[in-house]
């Protein structure tokens, strides 16, 4: 008998209130996600039980990383609109950011990749079958190499929030996936950009991972209406900071 | 600064991050298969994961090189590594069997190919070592318990072809693979 909503959220904000306990008595706040997060259930079994374990060596290879260059995006990739022979239907946006290290300096010509459903709320993916239309005009994929000063930009169409099987009448808020790399291994980045005012954000499992409120809102974009173009499309902002060591961190 | 929260990859990455001959660092003469499943806390085999691999060359260089996706500007389409450079980076999603395969050369240097493992249901990626093998002096290693640093120590099932299995969670019968901290 799967979940009703109201039992994930009586997990979630239990959660919430054992943190902000947590953090009172410490005074620690955590700035990341828990991994094991049971109102999530698919993480029940996918997370380890034992500590990670500190890699303590100043010459480990994960300090620095891979590299990519011109070769591995090309133009269209950015603007999501383009990629078919028409339009795609929905809202379109584009969103634009820096992707910085821990310390504020901007991660230059490192690739960003972005996957996201359709305004209808379907991927293009085999194992999405929920009833909503695909797009012939629409696959949801961009690519973008960062510019001199950490920044990337795609150009794209609002996504859908979408049903899934967490538990009875689960829905995703509208999010766009980010994928994000470094100048070290130890900075990689998989995340999720969400759009600021869903109402769907308390009753989310993956969102509310995240046990602290202004974490959380890390993840979630401004509407910029100076980069909305008059007629064309809305502007979102959406920094990034990459967390983990790196070679040369503090030199 | 404060750092982004991760989030789970999801389970619709498969037509996004995965790239043709994503698993092949390197080919040919000299090149090595490692392969291995990735299992869950029930033993089962998750067919949901990514792998992103990353190593020195063989000279031990650490630099890289771009054109791990190299795009045909024509159409657009991943042509891949030309296979003259040594890009060092790689990513591979398992199969519907939890199976993964990546053909490398061995790094010079440390003795180790870095992973990094990413599943639906995972809500922050983790990281792991493959040891090509386990009879070296090494800073990790040798922190560590037998039975943890088994985990960490690719099997050879014959010349050229090593096995590795990644557990993301420990059950009663199988040691949890080592996952590492670098914050
Ligand atoms: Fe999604």
């Amino acid at each position: 008998m799967p979940d009703s909503q109201e039992q994930i959220t009586a997990e979630i904000v239990e959660s919430h209130r054992v943190y902000a306990k947590a953090r009172e008595e410490s005074g620690q706040e955590s700035r990341h996600v828990l991994r094991d997060f049971a109102p999530y259930r698919s993480s029940i079994l996918r997370h380890p039980k034992q500590p990670l374990v500190v890699a303590g060596d100043p010459e480990a290879v994960e300090l620095t990383g891979p590299v990519f260059g011109v070769t591995d995006v090309t133009a269209l990739d950015s603007d999501l609109t383009r990629q078919h022979v028409g339009e795609p239907m929905g809202e379109r946006i584009t969103v634009t950011g820096r992707v910085l290290d821990r310390a504020g300096r901007p991660v230059r010509g490192q690739l960003v990749e972005v996957w996201q459903a359709n305004a209808a709320g379907r991927y293009a993916h085999q194992r999405d079958d929920h009833p909503a239309p695909l797009d012939p005009n629409f696959t949801g994929v961009g690519r973008c190499l960062t510019d001199g000063d950490g920044r990337y930009a795609f150009t794209t169409i609002k996504p859908g929030p979408y049903p899934w099987r967490n538990h009875v009448n689960a829905w995703r808020p509208a999010h766009i996936h980010f994928s994000l790399f470094g100048t070290a291994f130890t900075q990689r980045l998989v995340t999720q950009m969400y759009f600021p005012g869903d109402p769907l954000f308390p009753y989310d499992p993956i969102f509310n991972s995240v046990p602290d409120e202004q974490a959380r809102q890390r993840m979630v974009a401004a509407y910029d209406h100076d980069l909305s173009v008059p007629e064309w499309s809305r502007g979102f902002t959406w920094d990034i900071v990459l967390d983990g060591a790196f070679e040369g961190e503090h030199r | 600064m404060n750092p982004t929260p991760s989030q789970t990859v999801g389970p619709f990455f498969g037509y996004a991050l995965p790239f043709p001959r994503g698993g092949e660092i390197a080919a040919g003469a000299g090149a090595l298969t490692v392969h291995g499943h990735v299992f869950d806390g029930a033993g089962q085999p998750i067919p949901d994961a990514l792998l992103e691999f990353w190593q020195a060359d063989p000279a031990g260089g650490r630099g890289g090189a771009p054109g791990t996706l190299r795009r045909d500007p024509v159409n657009g389409a991943i042509l891949g590594r030309h296979g003259l450079d040594f890009t060092g980076f790689g990513r591979v999603p398992t199969d519907a069997d939890g199976h993964w395969t990546l053909r490398t050369r061995p790094p010079g240097g440390r003795p180790y190919i870095a992973v990094a493992v990413f599943a639906r249901g995972l809500l922050h990626h983790l990281y792991t070592r493959i040891y090509l093998r386990g009879d070296v002096a090494d800073p990790l290693l040798d922190r560590l318990t037998p039975e943890r640093r088994r985990t960490l120590v690719a099997t050879e099932e014959r010349p050229g072809v090593l096995r590795f299995d990644i557990r993301i969670q420990g059950d009663e019968e199988h040691e949890e693979t080592v996952f590492l901290d670098f914050s």
